[in-house]
């Protein structure tokens, strides 16, 4: 689908001459994250963790998965091997070449040694799911889908990270939108709006965090109790005729309902947890493009009243200045684009979490339910149980 | 313990009886072995209450009475409904209603009354003796109490426990009157005492062992169980803190507004629900604490036994020895090592008129010796008998008991992940319409 073709829903053609225009159409048009698969051509998965022990050092590779009919790709497969390292370098080179753009979080950097282990099985998982997500993000955006970098990522042999300086110098222009040190101005409402949410939504994804690792340590310490609860019934039972079956049957019981309970702990720290810290970091890098919008409008701004303040008014508007305001409508438009989706995502991405956590639970409960309930027959049967035993 | 037979046979059902006659009615009826005083009566303890008075050094102290109500069965069934007999007692009479059993049927496992302070207790409640909680669980371990002992085919006929549940005024003298309280002394020494028996007879200590493990068992089953009722409680009243940040974040949202606000409701309601599931759950232990204090009846009369065994193989030892003593002074061989044996041996022979007088003292010593040696082993044998009817008894009520105990916290666990789902399901519904 070409862009010169396109028309509105309304039916009037588009208007392609400015790009801020067009990227924006191309957002309002895929807004749906929910894309069929006609429209989407690019299909990214991050899998198979491998560990990789050289004498230097020990580190995880995730195998990078690429799919797509896109000529901007010279083949229509890919199989890459990157490590966290890449994703990195990957999405500095993303936040240096699309300022304008909020580009999704990584999972967190740094791990304490010690505390956590790198290399354990739940922590790989839950780093590899993050990384799909992260990918994933990405290549269903509109616009860093075509950025470079990200092209090179899934398809370089060896993803040579020095290739970044060569075309940083190519994309000049863009490092100047991160210069600062001009006086920040009003923000425009809409975007005052967004700063005042995050700013809002902020401490509750800190107050969920917290309740949801006060819920598992709670869980974890009746576990404990449970783990003992449970043997005394066995224990108990060794020492009794009639009552030996009934109370071996709920020392089994009880250890079918702590297993279901381990399982649902663990699956509250691996897939929950992880997703609102991503959030976290998401809003973080939310806050800073706004900052930097705010640069760049303060930039437009000063260098107009700059302007305004000559008295010869005859001469037209210097170009940079011009520059300056295609710069502030560029960013605001695409800053406006991302947030509409942003927010979209993150109906969906917190409506998914939820409804996951009600349904780890229900099925926790299910496990329980099943088991209390085969316990009852056994516990009935009186005459017939002892006749068999015997 | 039959009455003794001074009242008249008096006919069940003639309606035209006086109140004294028809309490006679009760007691000879009772007085078959098998009838208990429960075909006869209802019982209950309907209610408790607070009352203030001088104790016995004249202090100001607060207490709780119970009243014990009762109602013959029949008079129910005619249709006539009458209001039931009642009075007030308080905790400390039925401990001693329950000691004067121990001490007149020691060979009976006498039911438990429930614990006089609250142990083994999770973090919510409280253990102090006032709280309206525990007075309520009194309340039912009383009542519980009461109906064990007017099940029981021999309890139920004792003439204490009648007066104890009919005679407000006065029981407490009749219960001295009886004069148990030298024997509950004497039975709290020999409880107490550390003696060893030659021939202990295989199934009490078999039953005395079970008891020990069964208290123990219990006792570790209540303790875990409780540490476990307070992390439960702290996981279902954190969820309570998702109900107030899903509706601070609801306001803050457009359309995920609503969604998150019902859900936050639901979570809520899953916070309150732990209340009532641990309470249902004391209801358990309480069952469990029965057997505990079951354990430690049992273990009575096992050590009772013990007792008794050794108090007559005490008196055959006596008795041995003393028909040796009688054999060395006929024969005027020294068997066994004698001080006085040997200080005769130093000293001299005793003369033939002091020899005659040691035998006879020793024969009638040897006579009154042996109907001892027979009276304890009737009692040994009536002891054993009467016991072991009991035990059997008891174990049978003990696993019926402790089976249904079970059963009915299954049900208990059903009933709470039902309620589980429940919730879960409708928070997925609210969080589904995000």
């Amino acid at each position: 689908m070409l862009l010169k073709d396109l028309i509105l829903p309304n039916g009037t053609p588009v208007d392609t001459s400015s790009p801020a225009s067009s990227s924006s159409l191309l957002n309002r048009l895929q807004l749906d994250d929910d894309l069929d698969g006609e429209t989407r051509d690019l299909f990214v998965t991050v899998d198979d963790p491998k560990k990789h022990v050289s004498t230097m050092e020990t580190y995880i590779t995730y195998r990078v998965c690429t799919k797509t009919s896109r000529t901007e790709f010279d083949l229509p497969e890919y199989l890459v091997r990157r490590r966290y390292q890449d994703f990195d370098w990957l999405r500095n080179k993303l936040e240096e070449s699309q300022p304008t753009h909020l580009i999704p979080p990584l999972p967190e950097k740094f791990v304490m040694k010690g505390v956590v282990d790198r290399f354990s099985e739940e922590f790989v998982e839950t780093r590899r799911k993050a990384l799909d997500k992260f990918l994933k993000r990405v290549a269903d955006h509109p616009v860093l889908s075509f950025n470079e970098h990200f092209n090179a990522f899934l398809s370089a042999k060896d993803l040579n990270k020095r290739q970044g300086l060569a075309l940083l110098t190519k994309m000049g222009e863009s490092v100047k939108f991160v210069t600062g040190g001009y006086k920040p101005r009003a923000r425009p409402a809409e975007f005052a709006a967004m700063g005042d949410y995050l700013d809002l939504f902020t401490p509750k994804l800190g107050t969920i965090d917290r309740i949801a690792q006060r819920i598992i340590k709670e869980q974890s310490e009746f576990l404990m109790e449970l783990r003992e609860y449970g043997p005394v019934y066995s224990s108990w039972s060794s020492f009794e005729e009639d009552l030996h079956d009934p109370l071996e049957g709920v020392s089994g019981c009880v250890s079918n309902c702590s297993s279901a309970l381990e399982e649902l702990t663990e699956d509250m720290s691996e897939d929950f947890l992880p997703v609102l810290r991503e959030y976290v970091l998401y809003i973080e890098s939310m806050k800073n493009v706004l900052k930097k919008r705010d640069q760049v409008q303060a930039e437009y701004e000063t260098k107009l009243e700059a302007v305004v303040f000559r008295e010869d008014k005859k001469t037209p508007v210097p170009t940079d200045v011009e520059k300056c305001q295609d710069r502030v409508e560029c960013f605001n438009a695409d800053l406006k684009a991302d947030w509409d989706r942003w927010e979209n995502n993150k109906r969906q991405d917190f409506r998914h979490l939820l409804t996951g956590m009600a349904d780890k639970n229900i099925q926790y409960y299910e496990k329980c339910l099943a088991a209390w309930e085969s316990l009852i027959p056994l516990l009935q049967d009186k005459q017939e149980a002892e006749g068999e035993t015997s | 313990m039959a009455d003794s037979g001074s009242e008249d046979i008096a006919v069940i059902g003639n309606t035209d009886l006086t109140p004294s006659e028809s309490e006679n009615n009760l007691k000879n009826t009772m007085a078959e072995k098998g009838t208990s005083l429960l075909k006869m009566m209802e019982i209950s303890v309907a209610e408790a209450e607070k009352r203030t008075g001088k104790n016995a050094v004249n202090m100001q102290e607060t207490y709780t009475v119970y009243l014990i109500e009762t109602r013959p069965v029949d008079a129910a069934s005619e249709g006539t409904n009458p209001v039931p007999d009642s009075l007030w007692r308080r905790y400390s009479e039925f401990e001693l209603l329950r000691n004067y059993l121990l001490v007149t049927y020691p060979f009976l496992v006498v039911p438990p009354l429930p614990e006089k302070r609250a142990e083994f207790v999770w973090h919510k409640l409280s253990a102090d003796n006032m709280d309206p909680d525990f007075v309520e669980r009194r309340r039912v371990g009383l009542e519980n109490f009461l109906l064990r002992v007017a099940s029981h085919p021999d309890l139920s006929s004792d003439k204490i426990f009648y007066s104890f549940l009919t005679e407000e005024n006065g029981w407490k003298e009749t219960v001295f009157e009886t004069g148990f309280q030298a024997k509950a002394d004497s039975r709290l020494k020999a409880l107490n005492a550390t003696f060893r028996v030659k021939n202990p007879d295989k199934r009490f200590a078999e039953m005395k062992h079970y008891g020990d493990e069964l208290q123990s068992v219990i006792s570790q089953l209540l303790r875990v169980r409780a540490r476990a009722a307070d992390r439960l409680y702290g996981v279902y009243k954190v969820h309570g803190n998702y109900g107030r940040v899903f509706s601070e974040w609801s306001a803050i949202e457009k359309e995920m507004g609503d969604g998150l606000q019902s859900a936050g409701h639901h979570m809520d309601a899953y916070a309150a629900s732990v209340d009532d599931i641990l309470e249902e759950e004391e209801h358990y232990a309480d069952q469990l604490k029965e057997y505990l204090f079951y354990a430690d009846a049992l273990r009575a009369v096992c050590r009772k036994h013990e007792l008794t065994q050794y108090e007559l193989e005490m008196a055959a030892q006596d008795l041995t020895s003393k028909k040796q003593q009688r054999e060395e002074l006929a024969t005027g061989m020294i068997r066994t090592f004698s001080l006085k044996g040997m200080t005769s041996k130093l000293f001299g022979q005793e003369t033939p008129e002091q020899r005659e007088a040691k035998l006879k003292m020793l024969e009638t010593q040897i006579e009154e010796g042996e109907e001892l040696v027979k009276e304890r082993n009737a009692e040994c044998e009536e002891f054993v008998k009467s016991a072991w009817v009991d035990i059997e008894r008891f174990k049978e009520q003990k696993d019926h008991d402790l089976r249904e105990a079970l059963i009915s916290y299954a049900i208990m666990q059903i009933s709470m992940c039902k309620k589980g789902i429940q919730v879960w399901n409708n928070a997925k519904e609210c969080f589904s319409k995000m």
